[in-house]
């Protein structure tokens, strides 16, 4: 008790005494980072320029009333007639309003991110379900990446890659991750012990029973964990609108910069209607469980 | 059990020796501690340490229902799992058909896994994403059968457990019995020797429970799998086990036929336990009966008969033939009538209805026949008189330590079943039964 009291006071004093250069330590990384990986950062940005790139060209080729066709009939298969026919008309009111190329970028950014959230997410939260340790790092690391003030990651990302669509991505995909890792562990972690156990008991390999029995079983609560990624990287694209990811982000950047109130709004409504959409769709893939049409299997 | 006695030329096919599963970060400091002498309370109290199994050691024969008993937190469950290593064991070794398998590597381990030992789960732990069938031949699949191959070995597994026609259905679907069923299927599916049984039973509401319980028996009696049964229920290890393991705080307490534990108890807890038993379902004739001593032999002629009442104060005899093979019996009137008019010979005045039980009866069937007989019950084995039961013998065993009710309430199940290896043994002499007799 005294001896944690003592060890308060000394930090305490440390601390009023002396300013901490937390600042000057994150700025020497971020410049060794630039200098030494670089190659790594350009190869980074060509790639995920490449993705980007390619997904939006794919969403824009064929003509606007068509794409928004397709996705009216991707929510219909998807959660039925309805929602099918409401996507439909929210695409086409967002082409009527003049923003489609730019719903089409961020929706590509959007879906490129989030891949790649749940592509190193999902991993790194298998590793925190099985591991005690791992989880008690891997939480306040989260902690962090989801509540430092989303701004703050985009400094960093414009001297690794510039400007442009690149640095939006990088921000997006860290502050996305966070629900993938969670929800995975989460998932995995609900799995009844002992359908675990029987799986082992009958000399099942441990690769061979996250296949085919956690994995599956953590499916709903892993497809909650995508759509929550989808969703946060849907936000943060908006702010990468700032540092030139262009978009819907881009559209209510200049909105709010310009006091154009009009602008402003139509940009938000087009990434409200895509918000839904996004959202609807992958509630609906979570929903589906408990093996009553388990094609998957 | 004299039924079971040839069991004891086989080998042992499962042996435990020193076992110890002690949770917790301080386990193998707390296994030296508790070497040295130093208690369980002790080592809980100053150590992260969680001693579930503590210095157990036992063997397992081919062909045999081992039972391993306890209350909740006694250690059963965690000494079942160390038996196929879902947890490593502290300390101790386990060998089957002597193999080690602390030793193992990983690898040497799942292979075990797959050819020795399945499992069955209180909850039955089936997969809710696969159908009965893929359930049942997860084993198989495991073990890279091809796909037709499983789904005939799958069938021919549900077949057994009474589920055919339900193999495309999914476990939701099915009834706690089922899905157990199912479980028990997928543990058959793959030809392994032993069966380890966690609580298989226990999930269950009575009525299923003893139909489970006898087609285990069956199965089991057709099958000859080694079988590691753990359960809470005291009734349920009695009908069940050739042998019983009495589990409390981590230790074994006392391991022998149910007979054995019933009259003698190894320490005060089992003794304290084993009164909640129906002792008339477990005790049998073989183990009360005495020698028989209003016994003659036919070619006796009826005034010896008459003597021999008289001497023994008894108004009937049982007459037995060579080798003690038993004829039948005859009463004081008919021989004194028979001495009257001249007969010298015993064999017209026999009566062939005789009551006769097998050694492995167990006492709650002799109490009818016993009531109504005016002799002591003739216990025979092949034909052959070995012994009798008493009224008094039969009175006193239920008297020993009654307690009258059947069961425990939770688990009254080998009270309204009896087991159908000891009913193959009934025996009858002549051409009546029991129920028939005088």
């Amino acid at each position: 008790m005294v001896l944690v009291a003592v060890v308060t006071g000394i930090v305490t004093w440390l601390l009023v005494v002396f300013r901490v250069p937390v600042g000057d330590w994150v700025e020497s990384i971020v410049n060794w980072l630039t200098a030494s990986a670089g190659w790594l950062f350009d190869f980074i940005r060509v790639i995920v320029n490449w993705m980007t790139g390619s997904l939006e060209r794919v969403l824009i080729w064929p003509p606007s009333y068509v794409m928004a066709g397709v996705f009216g009939i991707v929510g219909w298969r998807a959660r039925g007639l309805g929602f099918g026919a409401l996507s439909f008309v929210g695409f086409v009111l967002i082409q009527s309003m003049r923003l489609w190329n730019d719903a089409m970028s961020t929706l590509s950014l959007v879906v490129v991110a989030a891949f790649v959230a749940v592509i190193v997410g999902v991993p790194l939260g298998i590793l925190a379900a099985n591991s005690e340790i791992t989880s008690r790092i891997f939480r306040p690391v989260l902690d962090f990446m989801q509540t430092l003030p989303v701004f703050v990651y985009l400094i960093p990302a414009i001297i690794f890659f510039g400007i442009g669509k690149v640095p939006g991505v990088f921000a997006t995909v860290i502050f996305a991750m966070p629900p993938a890792v969670r929800l995975t562990e989460l998932g995995l972690r609900q799995v009844d012990q002992e359908v675990v156990e029987a799986a082992e008991a009958f000399g099942a390999p441990k690769f061979k029973i996250l296949r085919k029995v956690q994995l599956p079983l953590a499916m709903p609560t892993l497809m909650a964990g995508v759509n929550q990624v989808i969703m946060l990287a849907l936000s943060m694209v908006v702010t990468a609108g700032i540092v030139g990811a262009g978009g819907l982000g881009a559209v209510v950047y200049r909105g709010v910069t310009r006091l154009d109130v009009g602008l402003g709004f139509e940009g938000g409504l087009a990434v409200v209607i895509l918000a839904i959409f996004l959202d609807r769709l992958t509630g609906a893939l979570s929903g589906r469980k408990d093996g009553q049409k388990s094609t998957a299997t | 059990m004299p039924g079971y006695g040839v069991m004891h030329n086989l080998m042992n096919k499962l042996e435990i020796k020193n076992l110890y599963k002690i949770f917790g970060k301080d386990g193998l400091r707390a296994y030296e501690l508790i070497r040295n002498g130093v208690s369980l309370d002790e080592v809980r109290g100053c150590l992260d340490a969680f001693p579930a199994v503590v210095d157990a050691s036992f063997d397992v024969k081919e062909g045999e229902i081992f039972v391993v008993m306890g209350l909740s937190g006694s250690g059963k469950s965690s000494l079942v799992r160390c038996m196929n290593r879902l947890y490593e064991p502290t300390a101790g070794s386990i060998s089957i058909d002597g193999v080690d398998l602390t030793r193992l590597s990983q690898k040497e381990l799942r292979r075990l896994r797959l050819e020795k030992i399945s499992m069955v789960f209180q909850h039955f732990a089936l997969f809710p994403h696969y159908s009965v069938l893929e359930n049942t031949g997860w084993g198989l699949e495991v073990k890279g059968v091809d796909k037709a191959a499983i789904k005939t070995k799958a069938l021919e597994a549900l077949e057994m457990v009474g589920l055919s026609g339900w193999e495309d259905k999914y476990p939701h679907q099915l009834s706690g019995g089922m899905q157990q069923r199912v479980g028990l299927a997928r543990a058959l599916a793959t030809d392994t020797n032993i069966l380890l049984m966690d609580e298989a039973f226990s999930a269950l509401d009575p009525l299923i429970r003893n139909e489970m319980q006898q087609q285990l028996v069956m199965l089991q009696g057709d099958l000859q799998k080694t079988v590691v049964f753990i359960t809470h229920d005291l009734n349920e290890a009695m009908y069940l086990g050739d042998r019983i393991a009495i589990m409390k705080d981590g230790h074994i307490e006392q391991i022998g036929t149910a007979e054995d534990i019933l009259r003698n108890p190894a320490t005060e807890y089992v003794a304290a336990f084993i009164e909640q038993v129906d002792r008339s379902r477990v005790l049998t004739a073989g183990s009360i009966m005495s020698e028989p001593v209003a016994v003659l032999p036919i070619w006796e002629g009826p005034s010896a008969a008459l003597r021999t009442m008289r001497e023994r104060q008894v108004s009937a005899l049982h007459l037995v033939g060579p080798k003690q093979y038993l004829l039948g019996v005859v009463y004081a009137d008919e021989v004194i009538s028979a001495v009257r008019t001249g007969e010298s010979e015993l064999e017209p005045l026999v009566h062939p209805e005789v009551p006769a039980v097998g050694q492995s009866t167990p006492i709650a069937d002799l109490l009818v026949s016993s009531a109504e007989y005016m002799l002591p019950l003739p216990v025979v084995e092949e034909g052959k008189l070995v012994g009798v039961v008493p009224r008094v013998a039969l009175l006193m065993a239920l008297g020993e330590r009654v307690n009258a009710s059947n069961g425990n309430g939770d688990g009254d199940v080998s009270a309204g079943v009896s087991n159908p290896a000891r009913e193959r043994e009934l025996q009858t002499v002549g051409v009546s039964s029991a129920s028939s007799a005088k």
